[in-house]
């Protein structure tokens, strides 16, 4: 991976500690922080943040990590290249 | 943030919600250097040719997949045309290169590898004849080869004997495999003027100006347009033609960017983006239903053309503006057996062959994925690939055919594919004759159209 941006997506239903079990993952994994923007849709919280991966080697460990707090939260985490969303809405 | 939060819920809106996906990442590659007089040392060359370049082709294309998070759904090969190699060849060692096309394909774990094919727009070389002769079996004791044959061109007119000649591969080609409704001939493609970097199967090759290896890639989005269009229930036409035009722009350019990052991983050269609206039957993936949300009742009807022209010229713009190498067939494809509202439209009497045809005038390919009844006459059918070459030929435009003769089925009933082929209502054939027609044998002339130089 040469371009080490990504966007990651969380979505799930409204609860404590999304925000805190979500960034601690990435502090543990080295991940820096860029942009946070966070909104509840009927109940449903929605985060998109913009963080810089300073390793992407280590991107195995950081989907496994999120998996643990995807099963116990019940979120859907993604996280996807940051330069796909450049490329589809800039030109 | 220099991305805004609708942009970025948009585009995962796309992927989650509407089926936003890379149909297929194809890597074209030349097997010009394997010809051999020996047709074991050939069949040796080509399938290590093969899989040195396409061995790592599915696990490259899954990482990068992993880290958009948009799935690549198809992986696949197309090469040389393989009666270029066939010149010297016998009947049988062509069906034989055909299984070690197979054993490439299920080593390199891809579901189709195209090229199994022959260009006799003008006239048939030994090599294709020997290649036409073996289609039948190569076809049906085949698994995952794919087979096309150009017979027509704007520049050189319609080479009829051939057209005959189809007829007669198609109908073998479907007895050959009875006792699975015919499939053999869901993997056969009739083409008029084709395109040598079209990623998309059945009918894809890797052209014989084509480098040494290069990758395409099929991006689709069926759902996506229709998803977007649903926004704007009240637009006039020509915003519905804006709309289909920016989301077929941002499906170009997603489909681009994972192209040439698959290209790279596997150190080959970047060839073309084909942006084509190709249905599958998972619910919401249908051209069809983009026509009834434009205004038709159902499709079928009366305006269905003119709605389809609209939306093929419209995801042209869209990826014309979205990549400098646009390329492959980029349009709309309306294969009956993949489409659900095509199914139905065909299944309420909305929807019929001489309609299908029309709107391969104005759509990017022709007939395609369509059933036909078991005892429909060989040189029926091949009356039906010489309209569709004709539309192509004076159209200036690619026009396909890839017809299912069903045995033992009639009008009304169900022919079951499986898995991507879907399914398709069995449609007859006119039963009037053009034998006489077929039987004059011959070629068309290259009409006015050619004579542009």
């Amino acid at each position: 991976m040469k371009e080490k941006k990504a966007v990651i997506s969380v979505v799930g239903k409204d609860q404590v500690g999304i925000i805190a079990g979500v960034t601690t993952v990435l502090a543990d994994n080295d991940i820096n922080i860029l942009d946070i923007s966070q909104t509840i849709l009927q109940d449903f919280f929605t985060m998109m943040m913009l963080v810089e991966i300073k390793d992407p080697e280590k991107m195995e460990k950081l989907q496994l990590d999120l998996e643990e707090i995807r099963n116990r939260m019940h979120l859907k985490i993604d996280v996807q290249r940051e330069d796909l969303f450049q490329t589809m809405h800039r030109i | 943030m220099s991305l805004a939060f609708q942009e970025i819920q948009e585009t995962i809106r796309m992927i989650q919600m509407e089926k936003l996906d890379i149909r297929t990442v194809t890597m074209g590659i030349s097997l010009k250097d394997c010809m051999d007089q020996n047709p074991a040392v050939m069949r040796k060359l080509v399938y290590e040719k093969i899989l040195s370049h396409a061995g790592t082709l599915v696990q490259e294309a899954e990482i990068v997949s992993e880290e958009y998070g948009i799935p690549i759904v198809n992986k696949r090969i197309s090469i040389t045309p393989a009666a270029e190699l066939l010149g010297t060849s016998t009947v049988e060692d062509a069906v034989e290169l055909a299984k070690t096309l197979d054993k490439a394909a299920a080593a390199a774990d891809i579901d189709f590898i195209g090229g199994f094919s022959a260009l006799i727009h003008k006239g048939a070389a030994r090599g294709d004849n020997v290649l036409l002769d073996a289609l039948p079996r190569a076809l049906s004791e085949t698994a995952r080869v794919c087979g096309s044959v150009s017979v027509a061109t704007t520049k050189t007119g319609i080479n009829m004997d051939g057209v005959k000649k189809l007829g007669e591969v198609i109908k073998e080609a479907s007895e050959r495999t009875a006792d699975s409704n015919g499939i053999a001939c869901a993997k056969f493609v009739v083409f008029c003027n084709p395109a040598e970097d079209n990623p998309f199967m059945a009918g894809a090759f890797h052209g014989t100006g084509e480098q040494e290896v290069v990758l395409n890639v099929g991006v689709s989005g069926p759902g996506v347009v229709l998803n977007a269009l649903k926004r704007y229930p009240d637009a006039d036409l020509g915003e519905v033609s804006e709309v289909i035009k920016r989301t077929a722009f941002k499906i170009t350019r997603a489909g681009e960017l994972i192209g040439r990052e698959v290209a790279s991983r596997l150190g080959i050269e970047f060839g073309i983006m084909d942006l084509s609206l190709a249905p599958t039957n998972a619910m919401n993936d249908s051209v069809a239903e983009i026509l009834e949300e434009i205004g038709l009742e159902q499709v079928g009807t009366h305006g269905t053309i003119a709605a389809l022209a609209m939306m093929n010229d419209a995801v042209k713009k869209g990826g014309a503006m979205a990549s400098s190498y646009v390329g492959g067939l980029s349009g709309a494809f309306i294969p009956v057996s993949e489409d659900n509202g095509m199914i139905k439209g065909i299944e309420d009497g909305s929807l019929s062959l001489s309609k299908l045809e029309a709107m391969t005038c104005v759509c990017s390919v022709g007939l395609d994925m369509i059933a036909l009844n078991g005892d429909a006459e060989a040189s029926s059918i091949s009356g039906l690939i010489a309209d569709e070459m004709a539309i192509g030929m004076i159209n200036k435009k690619t026009t396909a055919v890839r017809v299912i003769p069903v045995p033992g089925m009639k009008e009304g009933d169900m022919a079951e594919f499986g898995g991507l082929l879907g399914r398709a209502p069995v449609i007859s054939l006119n039963p009037r004759s053009p034998e006489k027609f077929i039987r004059r044998g011959g070629r068309i002339p290259a009409p006015l159209q050619a004579l542009i130089n």
